[in-house]
């Protein structure tokens, strides 16, 4: 017998509205833990404004959001900084703060995550760690404005992970950056993945990044990605969600993904690698 | 029908948004006595808005002093009585100009600064990035600008009042053959506790309008970097009309209290 999948994220008909018209309307669905899900949909369908929910950075106007077993919607502000700090986040833009260095954006959740006991001394030696996990390790000093924007998405996911939450939520991670970076973020992004054993939520607007996450995994014997398909990524699934104007109109798997005829679903599926 | 639900509507928007500034107002001041404590912030925003702003209030304050020793002695030589010039530059720089000029040149550099700098982080989702990250907006970037605005206008105001009266001293020693002594003392004699706490209070009111304007509309901010721009400007003519409004208020408060 199979053993109970634990439920890391729970979406029970959550509908957010601004101004009356629905940014996500009755969308339900559940992420389980190690569970890899990619999120398509075309710009304005609503995809940021779940994951912000996800995060309890929106309140929904009905429905329940659950992560690790507690109703966001019901809880104060306050009492969301705990269970926050066990989900990272990748912002659209990385949303680096200006006025710190990299070395501060990325000690950030270290020293102000409530329930975050991290010794002092114990600080720089994790910033640096998470620095050279995403390739930054000579980038302390530096200012955001300083980097390039894929660098900054590298730093952004460094400080994102350094807490090592088990709950990783990327909004557009590729999100205008040449095909070459993307390709090295998503490269992290499965390597994060597949080290830590996260529970990952991807947003993006490309295919091709969804394929990745689905069909690679990270060998970190040699240090770089590999195709996992049929071996060692299978036992970890890899669902794909479609929104279109704020409702879930596709959950599945990629074969399924693949197959559909809806119009709008297959103008995101491109031939797979 | 029509005409009461358009009413409505029309004044939805706006009710709301005044409540939702009390709401933050509230939250900022009871982030005062809630930790964490971002202290190393305060001092940060009190440099920016006190030691940034003395520049400005020096000039805004000697010349202010300098005019109305003008304006005033002319209109005290219709009744002789020149020598009272810095009587009335002290009464009105301490009650009125000085916290009036002061707060406006505050508002202007700093409530514009405010709304601009937390508009810029909403737009750029530092501010969700902040919430996410296990911070309270409010009282990381909201409280301690309350508080800096708090404590260094009344002394901004301070300055200003002196610098003026220095104005208005070299103003009738050059101009209105006034001995020093003869415009220090009637500028010194004619000041009450009341003047003083007047001037001493209307700033402090001031300052909260400034900051709780900025900050509000700031981290109200939507539409990118034209929604920045938009919030700067309304931030400096909200504080602006509020300043005069609470002006008259309190002034009101205090001839009310004196008669």
């Amino acid at each position: 017998m199979a053993e109970p999948q634990t439920s890391i994220l729970r979406f029970e008909n959550v509908t957010v509205r601004y101004d009356e018209v629905a940014a996500i309307e009755d969308v339900s669905f559940e992420s389980f833990e190690g569970e890899s899900r990619v999120i398509l949909g075309a710009a304005g369908s609503g995809k940021t404004v779940l994951l912000k929910t996800a995060m309890g950075l929106i309140k929904p106007d009905s429905g329940k959001v659950f992560a690790f077993g507690k109703n966001l919607a019901a809880m104060r502000e306050r009492d969301l900084f705990e269970i926050r700090s066990k989900i990272g986040m990748l912002f659209q833009e990385g949303a680096l703060f200006d006025s710190m260095n990299i070395e501060e954006n990325v000690a950030y959740p270290l020293l102000n995550q409530p329930s975050i006991k991290c010794p002092p001394d114990q600080v720089l030696p994790r910033v640096e760690e998470a620095l050279k996990f995403v390739e930054l390790g000579q980038t302390l000093e530096k200012f955001p404005s300083e980097l390039s924007g894929g660098m900054r998405r590298r730093a952004a996911i460094a400080r994102a992970v350094v807490t090592a939450p088990p709950l990783i939520l990327y909004d557009s991670p590729t999100a205008g950056l040449d095909p070459i970076t993307a390709h090295t973020i998503i490269a992290l992004l499965i390597k994060e993945r597949d080290i830590s054993h996260t529970t990952t939520l991807v947003v993006t607007q490309r295919y091709q990044d969804g394929n990745l996450i689905a069909n690679f995994s990270y060998n970190s014997e040699r240090g770089e990605l590999e195709p996992a398909r049929h071996g060692a990524r299978r036992e970890f699934l890899t669902v794909f969600m479609v929104l279109r104007e704020g409702r879930l109109v596709f959950e599945g798997d990629q074969d399924t993904l693949e197959s559909s005829k809806d119009d709008y679903i297959s103008k995101f599926v491109k031939p797979r690698v | 029908m029509r005409g009461p639900t358009f009413l409505l509507n029309f004044l939805k928007e706006p009710v709301l948004a005044v409540q939702e500034f009390f709401v933050l107002t509230g939250n900022a001041l009871r982030n005062i006595f809630r930790k964490p404590h971002y202290s190393d912030d305060i001092v940060l925003q009190m440099d920016s808005i006190g030691v940034g702003s003395l520049q400005i209030v020096f000039m805004t304050g000697f010349f202010s002093g300098a005019v109305m020793a003008l304006q005033m002695s002319r209109a005290l030589a219709q009744y002789g009585q020149v020598g009272k010039t810095g009587s009335l530059v002290s009464l009105t720089l301490v009650r009125e100009l000085g916290p009036v000029l002061t707060a406006i040149m505050v508002a202007g550099r700093n409530a514009s600064g405010m709304a601009s700098e937390l508009g810029s982080m909403k737009v750029t989702e530092q501010i969700d990035a902040m919430r996410a990250l296990g911070t309270d907006p409010v009282q990381k970037l909201v409280t301690p600008r309350l508080i800096a605005t708090s404590v260094m206008l009344p002394l901004l105001v301070v300055i200003a009042d002196f610098v003026g009266l220095f104005g208005g001293w070299v103003i009738s020693s050059l101009f209105l053959d006034l001995t020093s002594r003869q415009y220090w003392t009637s500028a010194w004699q004619t000041l009450e506790w009341n003047d003083v706490l007047q001037g001493l209070l209307k700033p402090l009111m001031f300052a909260v309008v400034i900051s709780m304007i900025g900050c509000f509309y700031g981290l109200r901010t939507t539409g990118g970097t034209q929604g920045v721009g938009r919030s700067t400007t309304q931030a400096v003519v909200t504080s602006t009309v509020l300043i005069f409004i609470l002006d008259l208020l309190i002034t009101k408060i205090f001839v009310f209290q004196s008669s």
